[in-house]
């Protein structure tokens, strides 16, 4: 019962650390993730959000065994 | 249609040459459109020496294949190809390829362009630059929790 959770980029360096293991509670949505993960941080404006890999908005709802991630928009190409 | 992810420099006319030869039959298409993005030595009025471009690799590959097969069959091509670095790169080098061989010219320009605004806009990718005054992210500040 855990979730994974991922940070990259200017939010791995704001949080200070990579990846998190955070222990899974019924009904938490992305956002509780966040706040969990980041020890209380509040989450910059423009942060994106995924599950598994797909954008999710902060309210999504979270399930045992997701990889969450948070990172800030994309810069590629 | 695959889409590539490299840590080292690639030659994108080479690759071209490439996949059409293992791929494609010569006859099947009638328009190859490509594009190529690299590296400039300036930025925000600054010399830009190198950079690091940072990924997450499990969704940045989800999100390019599907995007190829989206493309594919969106814009009804015989194929298309993606490749995109990750790492250390230095100005001058490749940053992207994207390339869309269809029946017709139109459907290959759409695609090609399409493919390009789209990883640009959404895929994980983040550019570290070094300058002559330290480092910095590149900021893009267009999207706002999507979904």
């Amino acid at each position: 019962m855990s979730i994974n959770v991922q940070f990259f980029a200017s939010l791995r360096e704001l949080i200070g650390k990579q990846q998190a293991t955070l222990p899974y509670s019924d009904g938490s949505i992305v956002s509780m993730v966040w706040k969990d993960a980041s020890n209380g941080k509040t989450m910059p404006d423009n942060t994106l959000c995924a599950i598994n890999m797909e954008y999710v908005k902060p309210d999504a709802t979270v399930h045992d065994g997701d990889e969450v991630a948070f990172f800030p928009p994309v810069t590629g190409g | 249609m695959p889409a590539i992810l490299l840590d080292k420099i690639f030659n994108p006319w080479d690759e071209i040459q490439r996949y059409q030869t293992e791929h494609l039959r010569g006859g099947q298409y009638g328009a190859t459109a490509s594009f190529t993005g690299t590296m400039r030595d300036f930025n925000i009025k600054e010399t830009v020496t190198h950079m690091t471009l940072e990924h997450y690799p499990d969704m940045t590959q989800h999100y390019l294949d599907k995007l190829c097969k989206d493309c594919t069959e969106q814009f009804e091509l015989d194929d298309c190809l993606i490749i995109h670095r990750f790492g250390d790169i230095r100005p001058g080098e490749p940053i992207v390829l994207t390339v869309a061989w269809s029946g017709h010219r139109a459907q290959a320009f759409d695609a090609c362009r399409h493919m390009m605004e789209e990883l640009k806009s959404n895929a994980p990718f983040w550019k570290k630059e070094v300058t002559d005054k330290g480092e910095r992210w590149v900021h893009n500040d267009q999207h706002h929790n999507k979904e």
